[in-house]
């Protein structure tokens, strides 16, 4: 197991059988690559989608957690009579309670327990109650009296690797030894540069923060679970379930129609889910357990931070001779992954001599989880500021060398070529769409605000989808349609996609095909929806299932009427021939299907090319402005070009641009996760207030999303590539690189805060 | 803890409730009157989620004490279009793209109403606005598109 592993699998996947059908790419479509609204969008703006924090059940407990104060601890004593005793308590557990004596998978390699008495990071679990009310729960939780051995703790990375750093893991504070790459010679590559530059950067840890808190709701029947959660997949949160508890899955049914967010943090299960599942076997009621706002922020996960040390040498003519990057950074106190910072040096431009070396350190602090593409914005922060300074020391444009580097293969995987590759567009025509050249021939600025324009590039590690997924269709007498797959939707429009897919094949308007979806015991297994991987894992099933019922009631209709099948179509609620104009025949008249009542199309998802990858391309531009005075960027504009593969639904699509440029302004211009590192190592901004997310006020109203579409056949069988993750990958890149542009000054470290901006251009300024 | 006894105007409807005085009016729609379209997502006032209209002004519920609406007129997203099943707003945000996860929604379309009703149609104002309403998932640009869309067409409504 390495760490760069797939982060939404967990166990061995179950295969699915090939696919039935083979079909061409689409020529021109109906639907498909439309803008259609959501087909949920009514339940979720009038507020009748029932989300998994708005279950309540008859009889249903509140579930909360005690959680350790402290960065680094060892449990001493719990003492919960008191709290057992109060009005409305039904139930306490503790690290004693025999029922709760369960080992804690942080990971497939490294576990710790339930409620561990040795709390490494502030917020672990120590104690749990179930109450009728959520205040009876809270005043319980403050009735428990715990004795804590506080311990030194380390709550930064580069403390952890200091001489004399407090241990915290037996095994020492780095997990394992650094993880090396090398092609090539870089010491002979950067011998034959005209340029080297090295340079050190930083990021800071961000918090996914979506909207709904994690949490669930659990309830036993007889010796059967059943949990509603706010996920990104149920049927992992099952397998884990279902493994800690020693149930079979059939008797964990786990129920995840909509949930708020998560970006990464949801999805695995959580302590959370165990502990309210086991309240509610121990209390014989159903309980409810949310985590609070803070919870959240230290517990349920992070985008690590990094220390990145990146040498880059670059010959007159823009030829790239070598990249030399180290990496420090940590995943919390358990090896959790904390990767892919040096995938894009390895993979995102030619360059014939790379060597790169990632450390992960321990340190007392909340595990990570996968953030929206793990690793490549931090690694993009790195690699495309140098690419800027490498360009400006050969007097290039920072575009035209990026586009003189692109590669024609997958250097990282040993030269395996790319289905496709877009990235060469991307930067052409979002540059020209951007006006890149006349916005970079400016005037010298004096005034106060400064202008600038920068630009980032990248590509996704993944997103290119495989198997398993099984789909159902279901065709019905009327012409509507139940389409049944196992995938959550987690706001990103899959459900929508989907029925426009089944809408292209069978000719059903997508508003008469209601789908099933995210229901453990009722829809067919889907991995979660992570990895950019959702659109373009399940729409080929989808459309094999929906090829699947089209060609049953084809083949009724030909035998029905006597009509050649491969002279009929479907159009609107009818079998129509392709050739006689005379011949259509409405559903209601198919005496077949009128008495069958239901048409059943089974699909399965094929596996992607094996001499080929998959991955998604793109480039960002921006227009920053600058106040000199006190060191505040205004984002003024965004224009975003992708190559994801083929649009499915336009609007949907420019949705993830928008989101994930947003994401991308956070983490470059004002996200933090800040930890007292000095005196308690606590999070000082564990809250909405103080850990800031961009606002309806720091977003541009100018945002463009231009996707860049080449007609990748041989991807999968409906030629769409994962988009959710690259579309927040080199944004703050590209704003760093505004900023350069317009003020002349570097931002090595996320994020680009006022008072670190008006110190830069202080020092510049002295320094003239 | 005692209970009181609070009489209100919820979504054109008078309704009465009794509840512990503790009560924050979040808690009273939601668990109550079983209006669970308004969401809870921090319970400090600092996300938006939970936004009513209380007497015609957007707040948030989770920092309201369901005491101290006696008497009050109360919206939340489900009476947001009074006799039709949408207010213009949620329809342009459905067309438009404005809703993701749709966590945030029911809070953003809330406060966009007020800002409508009001009048507000400038876009830096109605950023200024709406700030206090956090969404993750859409940067904000079509919810921004559904309110301009929604001006324009007051009158269908």
């Amino acid at each position: 197991m390495t760490r760069r592993d797939s982060y939404w699998a967990e166990g061995p996947l179950p295969e699915t059988p090939s696919p039935q059908s083979s079909p061409a790419p689409w020529g021109t479509t109906r639907v498909v690559g439309t803008r259609r609204p959501r087909i949920d969008a009514y339940e979720r703006v009038s507020g009748t989608a029932v989300y998994p924090s708005d279950v309540v059940l008859p009889g249903m407990l509140y579930g909360a957690i005690l959680r350790c104060p402290h960065a680094h601890a060892l449990v001493k004593r719990v003492d919960a009579s008191r709290a057992e005793g109060m009005p409305g308590v039904r139930a306490v557990m503790t690290g004693r309670s025999k029922v709760a004596d369960l080992d804690w998978p942080y990971s497939r390699r490294d576990h710790s327990k339930l409620f561990d008495p040795h709390c490494r990071h502030e917020g672990e679990a120590v104690a749990a109650v179930a109450a009728d009310t959520p205040q009876q729960a809270a005043d319980a939780l403050r009735a428990i009296q715990v004795d804590y051995e506080v311990l030194p703790f380390v709550a930064d990375e580069r403390d952890a690797v200091a001489a004399g750093a407090p241990k915290i893991r037996d095994g020492g504070n780095l997990a394992g030894e650094p993880e090396v790459s090398e092609r090539g010679d870089v010491a002979k590559g950067f011998a034959e540069a005209d340029v080297v530059l090295e340079r050190s950067y930083r990021c800071a840890y961000e918090i996914h923060a979506p909207m709904e808190c994690h949490g669930c709701v659990a309830r036993w029947d007889g010796n059967r679970l059943t949990v509603w959660e706010s996920t990104q997949g149920v049927f992992r949160i099952q397998a884990t379930l279902a493994g800690m508890l020693h149930l079979p899955l059939t008797d964990v049914r786990v129920i995840g129609h909509y949930m708020g967010g998560g970006f990464g943090s949801k999805l695995q299960a959580g302590k959370y889910t165990v502990i309210a599942s086991l309240l509610a076997r121990v209390t014989a009621r159903p309980v409810k357990l949310f985590l609070s706002r803070q919870e959240t922020m230290l517990c349920v996960g992070n985008r690590p931070g990094a220390e990145i040390r990146l040498k880059a040498g670059v010959k007159k003519d823009g030829t790239l001779t070598a990249f030399e990057l180290s990496s420090l950074t940590s995943p919390g106190a358990y090896e959790v992954g904390a990767g892919l910072l040096d995938w894009l040096a390895r993979d995102l431009y030619t360059c014939p001599n790379v060597r790169t070396e990632s450390r992960v350190a321990f340190i007392n602090a909340g595990p990570a989880r996968p953030m929206r593409a793990p690793g490549h914005p931090q690694g993009a922060w790195a690699l495309e500021q140098m690419i800027d300074e490498l360009a400006e020391a050969i007097q290039m444009d920072p575009v035209e060398l990026r586009l003189r580097n692109v590669p024609k293969v997958s250097q990282a995987r040993g030269g395996k070529p790319y289905t496709s590759t877009g990235l060469a567009r991307c930067l052409e025509e979002g540059a020209k769409a951007f006006g890149w050249s006349e916005a970079r021939k400016k005037q010298q600025q004096n005034g106060r605000y400064r202008r600038g324009v920068g630009s980032a590039a990248c590509l996704w590690i993944a997103g290119g989808g495989g198997p398993p997924s099984t789909v159902i269709v279901k065709l019905f007498a009327d012409g509507s349609v139940n389409l049944n797959m196992g995938a959550s939707d987690i706001g990103t429009g899959t459900k929508s996609v989907m029925a426009m897919v089944v809408s292209e094949e069978l000719g059903v308007n997508p508003d008469q095909i209601r789908v099933e979806n995210a229901d453990t015991a009722t829809t067919q297994f889907a991995t979660p929806s992570g990895g950019s991987k959702t659109v373009p894992t399940e729409s080929p099933a989808v459309r094999d299932a929906a090829i699947a019922v089209k060609k049953q009631l084809l083949a009724l209709v030909a035998e029905e009427k006597g009509w050649d099948p491969a002279d009929l179509e479907l159009d609107g609620q009818a079998v129509v021939s392709r050739t006689d104009p005379q011949r259509r025949l409405p559903f209601a008249e198919i005496s077949r299907l009128q008495r069958q009542r239901v048409i059943v199309g089974v699909g399965y998802r094929g596996p992607n090319p094996e001499d080929a990858v998959v991955n998604p391309f793109a480039a960002q531009f921006c227009e920053v402005e600058v106040d000199t005075n006190t060191g505040e960027v205004r984002v003024l504009r965004f224009l975003g070009a992708h190559d994801s593969g083929r649009v499915l639904n336009r609007l949907t699509y420019d949705n993830q641009v928008f989101g994930g440029i947003t994401m991308g302004i956070g983490f470059g211009l004002t996200e933090e996760r800040v930890l007292d590192r000095r005196q308690t190592g606590k999070m000082l901004n564990a809250n909405l207030h103080s850990y800031r997310m961009p606002t309806a006020l720091d977003v541009p109203a100018d945002m463009v999303s231009l996707p860049i579409e080449l007609g990748d056949t041989e991807c999968n069988t409906t030629g769409a590539k994962g988009l959710g993750e690259p579309v927040t990958i080199p944004t703050a890149a590209a704003i760093a690189n505004a900023v350069h542009d317009a003020v002349g000054v570097r931002v090595t470290d996320t994020p680009i805060t006022p008072s670190r901006l008006i110190g830069l251009l202080a020092v510049a300024h002295k320094e003239g | 803890m005692g209970s009181v006894t609070v009489s209100l105007v919820l979504n054109g409807e008078q309704r009465t409730f009794e509840v512990p005085a503790g009560r924050r009016l979040l808690d009273l729609l939601r668990d109550d009157a079983g209006l669970t379209g308004t969401k809870e997502g921090c319970g400090a006032g600092e996300c938006g989620a939970c936004t009513v209209l209380l007497n015609g002004l957007p707040v948030p519920s989770c920092l309201v004490l369901a005491a101290s609406c006696e008497g009050a007129d109360v919206v939340t997203v489900e009476g947001l279009g009074g006799d039709r099943p949408l207010h213009p707003l949620q329809r342009a945000m459905v067309e438009r793209g404005g809703v993701q996860c749709g966590f945030c929604t029911p809070g953003v379309v809330t406060t966009g109403a007020a800002l409508l009703e009001h009048g507000i149609t400038e876009p830096l104002e109605q950023g200024r606005r709406l700030a206090g309403n956090l969404c993750r998932c859409t940067g904000y640009s079509k919810i921004f598109e559904a309110l301009q869309a929604a001006a324009r067409e007051p009158g269908d409504d």
